[in-house]
């Protein structure tokens, strides 16, 4: 992902207006850029990038950095930024309960 | 020529049909739009189903275990089995289950043992790979992967691309130029473990199915054994030909399924849908696109029936074939293009399967050999010596 990281805080998170309601991934990481997890805002997305990564910032908040990719491919961009992660770190982001499908050489 | 299902027939579409609008169509109110998996507990349920009412595996030969279904039911059963969003390329989910790669039913018993049964067992996955990047519709020209004979061993350099599935294959078939110089009488099959040092699978091809994407796979001096070879040195573009040709058939039934679902909604929306004081189906331009929709389902069926028919009989169906997906992927485009007309704003919206269809629909054109190769295999067909 092209996407430049960015600083994720209680009142980024309030503010933010990620891809606005698009469909998309998003990658929450840690101060060093290591993400710790990865999502995606779907066709059935009630509020779409903006509402899931605010929910997923509620779930982990010690996630430092957000950023994220509007795209229609949403559910093939994610399983590749899975498989993108696993084939880098060995083991999927640790608060991703899915395994990627698939497997990219390293 | 006999037009009426026999009473077999009947009963089997009946129950496939009765299938997806119980089962199939519900779960779909649940996934996302472009899902292309249910959760395995329904994938076990359903599977169970199948198995019980003897329809699994419609494409195994009886001979491993298949129900013998001929090819002219079969394609009777894919158009009913693919009328649901995710129908074009995940007919009911998979739960009727797969042949896994039918060239592996000529495999030798060594490779069976090794391949084709865990296949059929669910236990092994395998990928197909022609296509490379020098191009996927003249593949016995545009093959660049080497195999080079090394003792009783092949390295095995190039790469393939478009490729679905191989990130989570176990296997896949691997076609490679053995013969630089014999153009398609070159090109060998091999059967090559995804764990074989050397396979690579470099990246995602992003495409407009969101769910289902391609792969891209890089060789780099992968040792191959000749046992892993299927059927016969330079003898292996027969293989790839010969798959391409049979796969036709079910391919443009698929298409055919998804153009009868979105005109039946059509039908049942234009009555209710009111626009200026008169309901749309009051229209003529309204009416013209439900009749033009009519006759192009209605050729690209019996278009391609005659093709399975052709098969069943034993006879040359290489023609038929072409123009069977020729006919229903244009044809299926044409429909859900119109029926995402008549439907509007809706048809366009995530909420409906048009524009999944629509998306998916536009890939059909080209998969599997695009419109104007068949069209060359038509006129090759049909002007015999006279083209060459």
């Amino acid at each position: 992902m092209d996407a430049r990281w960015i600083q994720l805080n209680d009142e980024t998170a309030a503010s933010l207006n990620a891809g606005h309601g698009h469909m998309g991934v998003f990658e929450l990481a840690d101060k060093n850029e290591l993400p710790l997890f990865i999502g995606y805002a779907g066709g059935r997305s009630v509020g779409g990038l903006s509402r899931e990564i605010r929910e997923a910032y509620q779930r982990l908040p010690e996630a430092a950095l957000v950023r994220w990719e509007v795209t229609t491919s949403y559910l093939s961009r994610y399983q590749e930024r899975l498989m993108r992660h696993v084939a880098l770190h060995g083991k999927p982001p640790t608060h991703n309960l899915d395994a990627p499908k698939g497997q990219l050489s390293p | 020529m006999d037009l009426e299902l026999t009473p077999e027939q009947t009963l089997l579409v009946d129950t496939v049909r009765r299938f997806v609008e119980t089962e199939i169509l519900p779960l779909e109110l649940n996934l996302d739009p472009d899902a292309d998996e249910i959760p395995a507990e329904d994938f076990e349920r359903l599977t169970a189903k199948t198995k019980a009412m003897g329809l699994f595996g419609m494409d195994i030969p009886p001979e491993f275990g298949g129900p013998d279904i001929d090819l002219v039911t079969r394609t009777l059963l894919a158009i009913e089995m693919a009328q649901h969003r995710a129908g074009l390329y995940v007919p009911c989910y998979g739960v009727f289950g797969g042949a896994g790669l039918a060239q592996l039913f000529e495999a030798t018993e060594d490779q069976k043992a090794r391949y084709l049964y865990p296949t059929l067992a669910g236990e092994k996955k395998g990928f197909f790979g022609l296509s490379e990047p020098s191009g996927g519709s003249d593949p016995a020209r545009a093959i660049q992967t080497t195999a080079i004979q090394d003792g009783d061993d092949w390295i095995i350099n190039g790469g393939k691309l478009w490729i679905s599935g191989a990130d989570r294959a176990d296997y896949g078939l691997v076609f490679a130029r053995t013969a630089p110089d014999r153009g398609r009488g070159g090109v060998t099959c091999f059967i090559v473990d995804t764990d074989t040092p050397g396979f690579h699978v470099r990246r995602i091809v992003h495409t407009l199915r969101s769910a289902r994407y391609a792969t891209e796979l890089q060789f780099e001096d992968m040792r191959i054994p000749s046992a892993n070879i299927l059927g016969e040195l330079n003898k292996g573009f027969a293989i790839a030909s010969d798959r391409l040709t049979r796969q036709r058939i079910p391919y443009a039934a698929g298409c055919i399924g998804v153009a009868i679902k979105a005109h039946a909604m059509a039908l049942e929306y234009v009555p209710q849908r009111e626009t200026f004081g008169a309901p749309l189906s009051s229209r003529q331009a309204i009416q013209w696109m439900l009749v033009d929709n009519e006759i192009d389902i209605r050729q690209a069926t019996w278009i391609t029936l005659e093709a399975a028919a052709k098969a069943d009989r034993g006879e040359p169906f290489r023609k038929e074939a072409a123009m069977a997906k020729l006919v229903a992927t244009e044809a299926g485009g044409r429909v859900v293009d119109r029926c995402m007309q008549m439907f509007g704003g809706f048809g366009v919206a995530k909420d409906f399967p048009f524009e999944r269809w629509f998306r998916e629909m536009r890939i059909r054109r080209i998969g599997e050999g695009p419109s104007e190769v068949q069209r060359h295999i038509i006129a090759r067909e049909i002007l015999g010596a006279s083209l060459r």
